[in-house]
This record gives C-alpha cells, sequence and structure tokens, in this order.
C-alpha cells in the first residue's frame, strides 16, 4: 500500500482531515529548506507537497512565485530537490512527500530519469500543474507504472461532464483548488466547499483535499469538517519571506503548522 | 504527396510539437474556444464579416510592392516587399486581432486581455476591443514599457489598461505568465486574445489561419504581377505569426523556398539572442511543447533582441515541426545587421521598417546579390518602424559608422 493510502486511511481511522503543508523546496536556501521539511512532520504536518522550482510559474500568486524566484536565485534545481527527499527520508518512511510544480524541468531531465529518481528517493506522488489529462502519456501514466501517485487539480471549472477525465488516472488523493485563480487568492465559500465535495464523492472514492486561499487556523479548521485533506501554502511562505534569520524562517513555517495542525484537530470534536 | 498544411492532429500536435499544456481551471475553456472556432470557420456569415473588416477596417489587401531600388542595390533577385505595415494600427497583428474579437463577439465574451512585448500586438488589441466596445487589459513588461513608450501611450488613448509586469526581465515571456494567471482568475468572462501562434490548442491554429490572408493575398498578387509563384519568402519570426501567415499557403510548394529569420541578439554564440531555433531545445512552456531558451534543469532563459517583438524565449509550435522536418530553413540575424538593414530599407525605398521587420531585410541582403535576376523574393514587411524611434536614435550615431 502506497504512504499516501496508508496515511489516509489512518486518518479516516481517527476522524480527523490531513494537513496537507506546501513549500518550495531551496526556499530561501537549501539548508533552511530541508530544516524545515525534517521539522514538518513533528509541527502536524500529515502530507508535504513539496516545490520543485520554476522561473515561469504561470498558475501561482505573488507568494509562491517569490519563493521560485529566492528557491532559484540560490541555486535550487530538480536534482536537489530529488537530494533534499532523499535526506529527508533518512529519518521518516512514512510521511508521504509529493513534488509539485511545472513540466519543463522534468522534461529537460529526461522523464525515464526523474522517475527513477524521485522513486529511489521516496517520492509517493506528483502534482504537476501544467499536465492536462490530455497528455497522460507524457508523465503520468509512467509514473504510475513507477509506482507514483499522479494527484490531479479539479477545479470550480471542472464541470460534471469534464470529472470523469480528469479523475481517470487519478490516484493518492483529489486535490481541489476551490477557487479559480492563482495560489494565495481569495478563498472559497463554505457552501461552495460543501457542495464541491459533494459532486467530487459522486465521481470517486479517493480522499478530497481542498486548497486555495486557506491562512488560519480557523479556515482550516472549517475546512477539515467537510474535507479529508486541507492544503495550506502560500501562508507557510509569507513566513519564509518575512523571516530576519534562518531561525526565524524555520520557527515561523513550523510554528504556523502547529497551530493549523491544532486547528484540524479540534476540528470534528 | 501528403500536404503539410493539415496540421495540427485532434490533439493540437504538429509532430511533436503544440498541445493543451495548461492548469485544469483553464482546460474546459480552451475546449469551448476550440470548438466555437470549429463552428465559426463553416460559418459563412462569420467568413463574411471578417472579410468586410478586412477590407474596410484594416485596409486590405495589403500591397506586393515590387522594391526596385532595393532589388538594383543587391543586384539579384527580384525583391518584393508584402506591406503588412500598412495596415491599420501598422503591423500584422490586426489581422489576428479583427478575427478573434470577431469570436470574442460570438461567444459574449466582455473582457479582452492579451500580452504584448513590442506593444504593437496590445495597440491592436485595444484598437479592435474599442471598435467592439469592450473592457481590454494589457500586460506588458516593464522593460518593454520603458522602450516602447509612444505605444503605451496609444493603448491608453483606445481606452485599454496597461497593467505593468515587473516579474522576470520584464518583457513579453513575463507578460505571458501574468496574462495566464489573470485568465485563470476571470474565466467566466474574458477572452484571451493571444498574439502569436504559440500558447495551447487552438491559439497557434487560430492565429495562423487568421494571418494566412498574407500569403494568400501574396500568391494572388504574385500571379498577377508575374503570372507564376515565388521562389523564396523571407519573414522574421519572434512567436511567429507573421511568417506563419505568409509561409503557410505555400508550404506544399515544394518550390518555393522557406526562410524564417530569428533574433540572434548580440550574436547566438554569447547566449544573448532570442533565436529558440537555432539555439535553444524542446521544452514545454506556455500551454505547449516547442523549442525554447532553457538551462540545463529546465529553467527558461530570457531572450534578448533589439527588437522587443521578436524578445520572447520560444517559438510557435507549427515552426517547431517546420525546423524538425526541414521544410522551412530557420537562419538568424543580429542586433547590428538588423539596424544596418533598417537604415538602407530607410533610404532606398523611404520606408521606415520595424526593427523586427528589419530582421527579414539583413537576410534579404545577405542572400539577394548571389541569386539570379529572374528569382522572385518576397520579403514581409510585417510592422512600420515608427515605433522604434527611441531605440533607433540611441544606436544612431554608432550606426552611422557602419554604413
Amino acid at each position: 500500500m502506497s504512504r499516501l493510502q496508508t496515511r489516509f486511511d489512518e486518518l479516516k481511522q481517527q476522524n480527523r482531515a490531513a494537513l496537507v503543508t506546501f513549500i518550495t523546496a531551496g526556499d530561501p536556501d537549501y539548508a533552511t529548506s530541508l530544516a524545515i521539511l525534517k521539522g514538518l512532520p513533528a509541527a502536524g504536518a500529515d502530507v508535504i507537497e513539496l516545490g520543485m522550482p520554476f522561473t515561469d510559474p504561470m498558475a501561482d500568486g505573488p507568494a509562491i512565485q517569490l519563493a521560485n524566484i529566492r528557491a532559484l536565485a540560490a541555486k535550487q534545481d530538480l536534482a536537489k530537490t530529488l537530494r533534499m527527499v532523499r535526506e529527508f527520508r533518512q529519518d521518516n518512511g512514512t510521511t508521504p512527500i509529493v513534488l509539485m510544480g511545472y513540466f519543463n524541468p522534468i522534461h529537460k531531465m529526461g522523464v525515464e530519469r526523474f522517475l527513477a529518481e524521485a522513486v529511489d528517493a521516496g517520492v509517493d506522488g506528483l502534482i504537476v500543474v501544467d499536465l492536462p489529462p490530455e497528455h497522460n502519456e507524457d508523465l503520468c501514466d509512467p509514473a504510475q507504472a513507477a509506482g507514483i501517485d499522479f494527484i490531479r487539480l479539479t477545479t470550480p471549472t471542472t464541470d460534471d461532464k469534464r470529472l470523469p477525465t480528469v479523475l481517470n488516472g487519478s490516484s493518492g488523493f483529489v486535490y481541489y483548488v476551490s477557487v479559480a485563480g492563482v495560489t494565495g487568492a481569495g478563498s472559497a465559500t463554505l457552501e461552495h466547499v460543501e457542495e464541491a465535495v459533494a459532486r467530487l464523492r459522486r465521481h470517486t472514492d479517493l480522499p478530497v483535499a481542498i486548497g486555495f486561499g486557506i491562512r488560519t487556523p480557523e479556515q482550516a479548521a472549517a475546512i477539515a469538517k467537510r474535507a479529508d485533506g486541507v492544503v495550506v501554502g502560500s501562508a507557510l511562505i509569507d513566513k519564509i519571506a518575512s523571516a530576519e534569520s534562518s531561525e526565524q524562517a524555520v520557527e515561523g513555517v513550523l510554528g504556523l503548522c502547529r497551530e493549523l495542525s491544532e486547528g484540524l484537530r479540534s476540528a470534528r470534536g | 504527396m501528403t500536404s503539410l498544411r493539415n496540421g495540427p492532429d485532434a490533439k493540437g500536435l504538429f509532430g511533436h510539437f503544440g498541445g493543451q499544456y495548461v492548469a485544469e481551471t483553464l482546460m474546459p475553456l480552451i475546449h469551448e474556444l476550440a470548438a466555437e472556432y470549429e463552428k465559426a470557420k463553416q460559418d459563412p456569415e462569420f467568413a463574411k464579416e471578417l472579410a468586410y473588416f478586412q477590407r474596410d477596417y484594416v485596409g486590405r489587401p495589403s500591397p506586393l510592392y515590387f522594391a526596385e531600388r532595393l532589388t538594383e542595390h543587391c543586384g539579384g533577385a527580384k525583391i518584393y516587399l508584402k506591406r503588412e505595415e500598412l495596415n491599420h494600427t501598422g503591423a500584422h497583428k490586426i489581422n489576428n486581432c479583427i478575427g478573434q474579437i470577431l469570436l470574442a463577439k460570438r461567444m459574449g465574451k466582455q473582457r479582452i486581455i492579451a500580452e504584448t512585448g513590442a506593444g504593437m500586438h496590445g495597440v491592436a488589441t485595444a484598437t479592435v476591443a474599442a471598435r467592439f466596445g469592450m473592457q481590454c487589459v494589457i500586460y506588458m513588461g516593464t522593460t518593454d514599457i520603458d522602450r516602447q513608450q509612444a505605444n503605451v501611450f496609444r493603448m491608453k488613448l483606445l481606452g485599454a489598461e496597461v497593467i505593468p509586469v515587473t516579474a522576470g526581465t520584464g518583457t513579453l515571456k513575463d507578460a505571458m505568465n501574468e496574462a495566464l494567471r489573470d485568465w485563470v482568475t476571470n474565466v467566466h468572462n474574458t477572452f484571451y486574445l493571444i498574439g502569436t501562434v504559440a500558447g495551447p490548442h487552438p491559439y497557434p491554429a487560430m492565429v495562423r489561419d487568421f494571418q494566412a490572408v498574407i500569403g494568400k493575398e501574396t500568391r494572388d498578387q504574385l500571379h498577377a504581377q508575374e503570372g507564376r509563384l515565388p521562389d523564396s519568402l523571407v519573414a522574421c519570426i519572434g512567436g511567429g505569426s507573421n511568417a506563419m501567415g505568409l509561409f503557410h499557403p505555400f508550404l506544399d510548394e515544394q518550390s518555393v523556398k522557406i526562410i524564417g529569420v530569428e533574433a540572434a541578439g548580440h550574436g547566438i554564440e554569447t547566449g544573448q539572442h532570442a533565436a529558440s531555433l537555432n539555439g535553444g531545445v524542446p521544452g514545454v512552456l506556455h500551454g505547449n511543447r516547442t523549442f525554447l531558451l532553457q538551462n540545463e534543469d529546465g529553467q527558461i532563459i530570457d531572450a534578448h533582441s533589439i527588437s522587443a517583438g521578436l524578445d520572447y524565449p520560444g517559438i510557435g509550435p507549427e515552426h517547431a515541426w517546420l525546423h524538425d522536418i526541414g521544410r522551412v530553413e530557420y537562419t538568424s540575424i543580429t542586433d547590428k545587421e538588423a539596424l544596418a538593414a533598417f537604415h538602407q530599407c530607410c533610404r532606398l525605398e523611404g520606408i521606415i521598417p520595424a526593427l523586427e521587420s528589419s530582421h527579414a531585410l539583413a537576410e534579404v541582403f545577405k542572400r539577394a546579390p548571389g541569386l539570379p535576376k529572374d528569382h522572385l523574393m518576397v520579403v514581409n514587411l510585417s510592422g512600420r518602424g515608427d515605433k522604434d524611434m527611441q531605440t533607433v536614435m540611441h544606436h544612431f550615431d554608432e550606426q552611422e559608422e557602419h554604413i
């Protein structure tokens, strides 16, 4: 059984939602980013999304754009991101790691080589923003053949007619982007989230995680009552942006992570 | 022989290039756009409306002009200029804008967004948006805003909002990222009017079709003047829309040699250029798989060209394919060579060409002298140079020494 499936099964038994945290690998530098990554599970992160930096993050808002710029300026590249996962796995064998980003760096490394190294490093899943199901043969199919989950984004514009196409070949969990927009943008209403989760459940048995615009423990708790997972990214990254030292960045991110985790654990009473 | 004019396939691919590499939020819109465009293509009313605006608003057909003095100067091939710079707004860009705005109208969209580099596409978009009473937002990099201030003012005069993009190097690619971000945020009412033969399917094919009027007219006009096909075609390439418009109707004519000219900037060997085919490798950006300027890690490298309109690290996927199969020869011209050609054209023909088109002219100066006098060469004079006065003034003294 995959780490993702094991984790979501455990949480279901505990009757709580997963806290899914996003950080960009190498932001603001390799050492700080690795320290944050290693600290996230103890701070309450159940699943970790690790951003692969790219010069042109077309679907991201200002916070994650800047995180990409900081990471690239600190010479982060795809090989180093894979090395970070490998180092993380030295003392954590259970927290799932999902690499998230854009296709070009993977394309440049070569899909076969990337997948071999990702499996070896201990990567559990992939979210590639600019690879819709129309291009499954590019990465989704070979990734799943290699045992890596391919997590699909579904959005408010993904209608009932299109949902089966999008979910076909999805595995791990389904990421519902609750607002049409870029990361870090305004949040959706709870009614909208409820409807969306209900609609997704009619089409899939996979866990549903909700993301985009969730920033506070209160928001996270409200979403946790309605979905299997809550994704927080830009709010954590803002802690790195505003930190004056490496220690502050680590403590800022992990501190917010602990608060979010508290919120989630109390959500379903 | 199978036709080279049938692409793309149902998935939007030209060979291995093209496709629909965009975020899920945009996929339903792109499918809707493709379906709506297919319907419009079959609709005689749409064709009629398009023809009307091409003639009475854009000013088509544009002349195919025998450049006698240029021809004499080169002493070889007989050179014809396809005068796209005489179109309303001063470049070929409006051919595509008028087509897409009619499509936007059909789809009931009220808000138009676009990216622009040199500002010519921004001006053309602002123009048609004004004509059809639609809200218009143009994304433009801050570097480009600095070197194309007159065009920024023109867009504002036409009622558009120009949003400066500071990300990256503040050029065309960054403007396109920001336009895509706007589009995912405002999907319900917004039509993204892409200015070149790039982006996700159906844009490369759709923009090509709207620009193909250039090649179709050229074919008829040259037939009327010379009674035959041209021997060669030359056009500059940034994203590649003016070139594709000229080339496409001739792709199946094996006797016609086709030459696309990329911007070599300071020289391909310096790394500071915009020649995606001559200096890049395949990758995925802005919705399509094509040749890109990128580093070992797949990070996009900023392009450089003296002409803002060619300053883009990618190229339309159909060009990538035509390069791959060898149907079109892609060459490159440096900033310096383009400037020299710019001056020659001003003085020999009394035509001030855009710096973009000057790249094509520079290639003509290289090739025409060695060709026989009965060789018919058509160059796409894709835009006029009024917008480039600032840039050229800056280089004028230095350039004077070269001519």
